[in-house]
C-alpha cells in the first residue's frame, strides 16, 4: 500500500473542505482498503468520514425515507421500515457480500464501490478505468463476469452493487454536499455515467462532493422481489440480478419498476422494459416483450454471452413469480 | 495510537497504513486472529468491534481507536472456554484450525444479530426471524470459509450453543 496523509472529519463541511484538497473519503473502507492494498487506488490523502453524524434513517414528508450515507448495509437491511415498505431493498442488501462486510459497508460507499473486473484489479493488465488510455484487456480476455449492456469500446466492466440495483428500481435520489455548501439532489438515474471514452469517470460527483444521504420516495404499489443468480449460493457477486416491483389492477399490469445487476456498466434500468409490461395482461407474451426490450442492444464478448439468455430467463421467472402466472 | 482490546488499554505507534488485523498480530502479539486472504474474502480475521463482527483485514487501525475491540483471546481462556469454543471442540468443528478463531468470533456476532431479529437472505418472511435452521446458519456464516470443509460440524456446534442459550 502507498502511504497517505490522514485526516478525520468532524462535520460534513470539514470533510468536503478536506476532500476538495485532493482527499479521498473513507467510510467502511471495505472497497477502498482492498484496492489500496493492490495499489489499484493510491490516494495521497484519506479523509475519515466514518464518525460523521450521518447514520440515521428518517421519515421524509413525501412518505419516503432519508437514509444517512453512513448507515451500514446490515442496519439498512434490518430496519423495520425498510423490511416492511421496501422489501426489495432489504433483500438486495442481504444478497450482497457477507455478514461481516455488511456490518462495515456503508450506504454511500456501496453506491461508489468499483467494478470487480479482473483486469481492473490486476495492475499488470491494461485497463482504461484504472489507467485512462492504456487499453482494455477485458474485451478479448476472460470476460465471463463482464457487461453486456452499456459497454463502450474502452470498457466493458460491470457495476457490482446489489443495493444500487434495488435503489435504481425504487427511484432513489442521492443527496450531496459540495464545495461552498452547495447541496444537490441527484436522481440515481442521472448519477452514474456511461463509460464512453472516459470509463474512469464513473459518476457525476465533483471533487470533494460528499454523499450525505440517499432519499427514497414513497414505496411503489404492488409486490416486489430481488432475484440474484450467481456462481455459489451465497457470498458471490451477481452474474445477473433483477430488482422488481409490479402492481396489477383489473387483470392488467398497472405499474412496473425493474432494474438489473450484473448486466450493465451501471445498475441498469430501461423504460422500454416497463413500457412493454404496463397495460398488458401478465403472461409470457408480455414478459418476452419486456425481455426483448431489455436485451435489444445486448452484446456479449464471448465468455459472457450466456448472460443474455440468462437475463431473459431470470426476468421472466421474476415476473411469473410476482404476478403468479404459470408458464 | 491508543486502543481498547479485550477490556485492556493498549498503546502502539504503527505506520498509518496498518490494518486492524496487522495491529493485533504484529504490534500487540494477539495472533489468534488469522490472516487468510487479506481481502475480506475468507473471514479468518473476523473480530468484534463494539459487538459487531467485521473483517479486521479491511479496517485501518487508526480508524478504530475509539472502539471496543474483542478478539478470540477475549472470548474465552484455555481454562474457561467460551461456550462456542467448547462446542467447536465437542463437535470437531475444525480440522487444521486456521479459520476457527474467525468462525467463532463470527458465530458470536451472528447469534447477536439473530437475537436482534435481523433477517438473512434465506429468511422466508422478512418480518419473522429467530429460527436458526441449518440453512440460516450456512447463509449467515457464509463469510467464513473453511478450506478443510468442516462445515457440517461447525453448523452443529453453533446450533447447539444457540439452543442452549439462556
Ligand atoms: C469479498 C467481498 C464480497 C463482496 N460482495 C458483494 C456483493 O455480493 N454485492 C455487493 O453489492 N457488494 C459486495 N461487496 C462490496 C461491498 O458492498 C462494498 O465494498 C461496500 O458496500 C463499500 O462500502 P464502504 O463504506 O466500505 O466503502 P469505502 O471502501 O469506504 O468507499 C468506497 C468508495 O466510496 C467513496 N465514498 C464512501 N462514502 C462516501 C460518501 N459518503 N461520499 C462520497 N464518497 C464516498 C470512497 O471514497 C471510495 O471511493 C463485496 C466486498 C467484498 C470485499
Amino acid at each position: 500500500m502507498k502511504s497517505f496523509a490522514f485526516a478525520q472529519a468532524d462535520t460534513p463541511e470539514t470533510a468536503v473542505a478536506e476532500g476538495v484538497a485532493a482527499g479521498r473519503f473513507i467510510a467502511g473502507g471495505t472497497n477502498l482498503i482492498d484496492l489500496m492494498k493492490l495499489q489499484v487506488e493510491t490516494p495521497a490523502k484519506l479523509v475519515d468520514i466514518s464518525r460523521l453524524d450521518l447514520s440515521d434513517i428518517e421519515e421524509s414528508e413525501d412518505g419516503g425515507l432519508l437514509i444517512g450515507a453512513l448507515v451500514p448495509n446490515s442496519d439498512l437491511a434490518a430496519d423495520p421500515r425498510v423490511r416492511e415498505r421496501y422489501p426489495v431493498l432489504s433483500r438486495a442488501l442481504l444478497a450482497g457480500a457477507s455478514g461481516q462486510l455488511r456490518n462495515k459497508a456503508t450506504t454511500g460507499g456501496n453506491l461508489l464501490q468499483r467494478t470487480r473486473c479482473y483486469y481492473f484489479y490486476d495492475v499488470d493488465a491494461r485497463c482504461n478505468k484504472r489507467v485512462p488510455g492504456s487499453g482494455c484487456d477485458g474485451r478479448e480476455g476472460f470476460n465471463r463476469i463482464l457487461a453486456v449492456l452499456g459497454t463502450s469500446e474502452a470498457c466493458i466492466a460491470t457495476h457490482p452493487s446489489d443495493m444500487a440495483v434495488a435503489m435504481r428500481a425504487l427511484d432513489a435520489v442521492v443527496v450531496t454536499l459540495g464545495h461552498d455548501g452547495d447541496r444537490r439532489r441527484i436522481p440515481l438515474s442521472d448519477f452514474y455515467r456511461l463509460p464512453g471514452d472516459t470509463p474512469h469517470l464513473e459518476t457525476v460527483l465533483r471533487p470533494g462532493e460528499l454523499i450525505t444521504h440517499v432519499a427514497l420516495p414513497a414505496p411503489p404499489a404492488g409486490r416486489s422481489t430481488y432475484r440474484k443468480v450467481r456462481d455459489r449460493a451465497s457470498y458471490a457477486f451477481a452474474l445477473v440480478s433483477v430488482a422488481a416491483t409490479v402492481a396489477i389492477e383489473d387483470g392488467r399490469i398497472s405499474a412496473a419498476q425493474l432494474a438489473f445487476g450484473g448486466l450493465g456498466s451501471q445498475p441498469w434500468r430501461d423504460p422500454a422494459v416497463e413500457a412493454a409490461l404496463v397495460g398488458h395482461a401478465p403472461g409470457d407474451a408480455a414478459f418476452n416483450a419486456a425481455a426483448d426490450a431489455l436485451l435489444a442492444e445486448a452484446k456479449g464478448f464471448g465468455h459472457n454471452d450466456f448472460k443474455i439468455p440468462l437475463a431473459r430467463r431470470t426476468l421472466i421467472a421474476v415476473l411469473r413469480e410476482l404476478t403468479e402466472t404459470e408458464a | 495510537m491508543h486502543f481498547q482490546i479485550n477490556g485492556q488499554h493498549h498503546e502502539a505507534d504503527p505506520d498509518i497504513r496498518t490494518t486492524l488485523l496487522d495491529l493485533l498480530r504484529e504490534h500487540l502479539g494477539l495472533t489468534g486472529s488469522k490472516k487468510g486472504c487479506d481481502h475480506g474474502q475468507c473471514g479468518a480475521c473476523t473480530v468484534l468491534v463494539n459487538g459487531r463482527r467485521i473483517n479486521s483485514c479491511l479496517a485501518l487501525a487508526v480508524m478504530h481507536q475509539d472502539d471496543e475491540i474483542t478478539t478470540i483471546e477475549g472470548l474465552g481462556t484455555p481454562d474457561e472456554l467460551h461456550p462456542l469454543q467448547a462446542a467447536f471442540v465437542r463437535h470437531d468443528g475444525y480440522q487444521c484450525g486456521y479459520c476457527t478463531p474467525g468462525q467463532i468470533c463470527s458465530a458470536k456476532g451472528m447469534m447477536d444479530e439473530v437475537e436482534k431479529g435481523w433477517p438473512s437472505y434465506v429468511t422466508a418472511e422478512l418480518d419473522e426471524t429467530g429460527e436458526l435452521t441449518r440453512d440460516e446458519v450456512s447463509e449467515r456464516m457464509s463469510g467464513n470459509i473453511c478450506r478443510c470443509a468442516a462445515y457440517p460440524n461447525i453448523v452443529d456446534a453453533i446450533q447447539e450453543v444457540w439452543e442452549a442459550r439462556a
